[in-house]
């Protein structure tokens, strides 16, 4: 990316990257990427388009499949599932990562490296082998922390699937596989804001909170913004938690539970790629908004500060 | 503002971008087609099966899982000459649904499909006949000789008919009995019921006199195919091509959504699942009755439960004392399938006939063979095991011949519906009788979205 915006100011200074080998090093140093994204990415994202707007004759039926599926009666209950979980899933996500790593650059500096570590461990596992561990933690018979579990007053699998813990469920597990990654992203981002606005601040009788309320949250908001992108955009994909989950408690979680699933049902129970790909268009359309909201709002891309 | 990206590339991104847009909305306007999948062509009657050009003697594939790849071996070394490949996947079991994923994605490419494939999943005979090219091939046009499809036990191969032509061969039956722990009956001075009704009295005293004790699971994604297959409940009876029959206010379903709720309430029926870990922890040897399969037997009691040999009998299923006889379910029991996109095809029905119907894999099988000759050799095999207090055989050859035929497999899975609807209300302390009309509710419309009519 840096070399592919290195290479667009050199020639914006005065037309020498014809001239100049490092640009052309740069198309060569992308050309990887684009070739992959292009047939890994953008290809697919085009199909999923164009079978979204035509049947299964290859005829155009404009927005039939659209107005197809949101009349579904899965169609409703999954947005609202995703909904609720993303509100779940991205404040937590926000407010204890950006603790967690608050905490671990202030307050623990000696221990920090060897937390950093811990935390990310999760994340480095394979998502799936994860979510498989989650599978032997959520029943009170097997799980080492049934006592918690039975606490709450759930004393069989299906008491802890039940249809109102879901969301918050399927928060714990993406927060565990997922959450570890940001910590350190953000530590890193933390480390970047230099001493000297920090000591300053201190010289002024700035507390911890203040400090980290008016100068470090401030400072790596973009950070938080591009996690929160990226989030939001996993979020709504979410498939292998429920599905998962589901096979373990034989079905007790519904086979379309996710806008993701239930494209997956389209397209494979019922055989209909069409009406799958106008699901999938829905979800990409719901990232892009999302995307370009946070961009907007938090001039994610602008390079300095006006 | 100082940007990254300067203003004029910023313009032409807007303006690409702009293009884009517009050309998608000209294309989303421009419709001359219907998006009903529905008016596609799919008629309810499959086209006449025409085979692709044969090769004789050329490779054939197959698909089988775990349990069933050593019978696939045991064939290849029996025929040393036939081409196999095997292919280990998962049988489409415990709700799995590979086999239609990959089959949907190679109806796209137009190539890929095995020649053979086992699935485990007993509703898999239901898409497998649907769409323009059906995957399964008619084995009964010649395929498969009619005197081989005789010697399966009557109606096991319910599952593989659809408009009068069948599909597959069945591997297994997993026709229901009634399980009992006849030493646990014996101490506590019971005898074993032969009627719903008797079956009720003793559930609620047993909860009295033995309180902890069980006569059944509720729970179970199968308990649908237990207790209201059984009782002859029309909860999905195909009647004609894509039109299914749902009424679960029909007074065979209310009848034992009554007797469950009653024997819940008192504590003799589990609201929980026969395989959950705390189950198998803490209510394993407190099953005084169990309804269920006949797979029950080994794989439930033997080796998930541990009861010791010699404990565990069955008895014949249940009837209604106002019904002239006892019927019973079905949970499961796997399907061979033969492509109809096979280029060896002989070959290919070869290996299908001597999987389902040879005693030398079926009667060391795991579960009890579709075929009767092979189930008198396996049921030979299991008295010898002498795990079981009583000879199971006459109980399960019975009760093999008495599945109630109403109950369709359809595209759906009733145990996903039942799971995911009924099970979660009645852990919410909810009665079956009050969850009947939503149960009715999400199997219609599940069936609904796939191209079925309800009435």
């Amino acid at each position: 990316m840096t070399t592919h915006l290195a290479t667009e100011r050199s020639g914006r200074r005065g037309g020498r990257s014809a001239r100049n080998p490092v640009g052309r090093a740069g198309y060569v140093f992308v050309s990887g990427y684009v070739l992959f994204l292009l047939a890994f990415g953008v290809l697919p994202t085009v199909y999923a388009v164009w079978l979204a707007l035509s049947n299964s004759r290859n005829q155009l039926v404009g927005i039939g499949n659209f107005t197809r599926t949101f009349t579904d009666y899965r169609f409703g209950p999954a947005f609202l599932h995703i909904g609720l979980y993303l509100v779940v899933w991205l404040a937590s996500l926000m407010i204890l990562v950006v603790l967690l790593s608050l905490m671990l650059h202030g307050r623990m500096r000696r221990a920090s490296t060897t937390l950093r570590f811990l935390f990310y461990l999760p994340g480095a596992l394979a998502g799936v082998a994860s979510v498989l561990l989650f599978l032997i933690l959520l029943d009170p018979a097997a799980s080492p922390v049934g006592w918690l579990l039975k606490g709450f007053g759930w004393n069989t699998l299906a008491q802890v699937n039940a249809p109102g813990h879901l969301p918050v469920l399927f928060t714990v597990i993406a927060f565990w596989t997922g959450a570890g990654g940001w910590i350190v992203v953000m530590y890193g981002a933390l480390n970047s804001i230099p001493d000297e606005i920090l000591e300053a601040a201190r010289i002024d009788g700035a507390s911890t909170l203040q400090i980290a309320l008016r100068i470090q949250i401030p400072m790596i908001t973009k950070w938080i913004a591009y996690m929160l992108i990226l989030a939001f955009a996993a979020g709504t994909q979410l498939f292998v938690e429920p599905q998962l989950v589901s096979l373990a408690s034989w079905g007790m979680i519904p086979d379309s539970w996710s806008p993701n699933q239930l494209s997956y049902q389209y397209a494979f129970q019922a055989g209909d790629f069409n009406g799958a790909a106008a699901l999938s268009i829905d979800l990409l359309v719901l990232g892009l908004a999302c995307a370009a909201l946070v961009v907007f709002r938090t001039g994610l891309f602008d390079r300095d500060e006006r | 503002m100082n940007s990254d990206v300067p203003v004029t590339s910023r313009r032409q991104v807007r303006r690409v971008a702009g293009a884009a847009l517009g050309a998608v909305s000209l294309l989303a306007l421009s419709a001359c087609g219907s998006a009903d999948p529905a008016a596609a062509g799919a008629s309810a009657s499959p086209v006449t099966f025409k085979p692709v050009k044969q090769e004789e003697g050329s490779q054939i594939t197959v698909w089988a899982d775990a349990a069933r790849v050593p019978g696939v071996q045991a064939y290849q070394k029996a025929h040393p000459d036939v081409k196999i490949k095997i292919v280990t996947y998962s049988g489409d079991a415990n709700g799995a649904n590979d086999l239609q994923t990959k089959v949907r994605l190679f109806d796209r490419t137009g190539s890929g499909w095995p020649d053979v494939a086992f699935s485990a999943n007993v509703n898999d005979g239901s898409w497998t006949t649907q769409g323009k090219t059906p995957f399964a091939a008619p084995v009964d046009k010649g395929l498969i000789p009619q005197s081989t499809l005789n010697g399966f036990a009557y109606g096991a191969l319910n599952p593989c008919k659809f408009n009068g032509t069948t599909y597959c061969l069945r591997n297994d039956l997993a026709q229901n009995v009634l399980w009992y722990n006849k030493k646990l009956l014996d101490k506590f001075g019971y005898s074993v019921p032969t009627t719903w009704e008797e079956y009720e009295a003793l559930g609620k005293k047993v909860a009295k006199e033995h309180p902890g004790y069980l006569v059944g699971t509720a729970g179970d994604a199968w308990s649908p195919e237990v207790y209201f297959w059984a009782s002859q409940c029309p909860a999905s009876t195909v009647t004609d091509g894509n039109k299914v029959k749902v009424d679960l206010q029909d007074a065979k379903c209310t009848r034992m959504a009554k007797l469950l709720d009653s024997l819940i309430a008192q504590g003799s029926v589990s609201k929980d699942t026969v395989f959950s870990a705390g189950f198998v922890k803490n209510q394993a040897s407190k099953v005084l009755m169990l309804p269920g399969p006949s797979w029950y037997g080994q794989v439930l009691f033997n080796s998930t439960f541990k009861i010791p040999k010699g404990q565990i009998a069955a008895a014949s299923p249940l009837k209604f004392q106002g019904d002239a006889k006892n019927y019973t379910g079905n949970v499961g029991g796997g399907l061979w399938f033969v492509s109809s996109h096979s280029k060896n095809l002989k070959a290919s029905a070869d290996l299908v006939t001597w999987m389902t119907t040879s005693n030398e894999y079926q009667a060391t099988a795991g579960t009890y063979p579709a075929y009767k000759e092979a189930a008198v050799a396996w049921l030979a095999g299991q008295k010898k095991t002498g795990y079981f207090a009583q000879d199971v055989g006459p109980v399960f050859q019975d009760a093999a011949e008495l599945v109630w035929p109403g109950w369709s497999a359809t595209q759906y899975s009733q145990e996903a519906i039942y799971s995911s609807t009924v099970v979660p209300a009645l852990n919410s302390g909810k009665t079956l009788t009050d969850t009947l009309g939503t149960w009715q509710t999400a199997i219609t419309d599940k069936a609904k979205s796939l191209g079925y009519t309800v009435n």
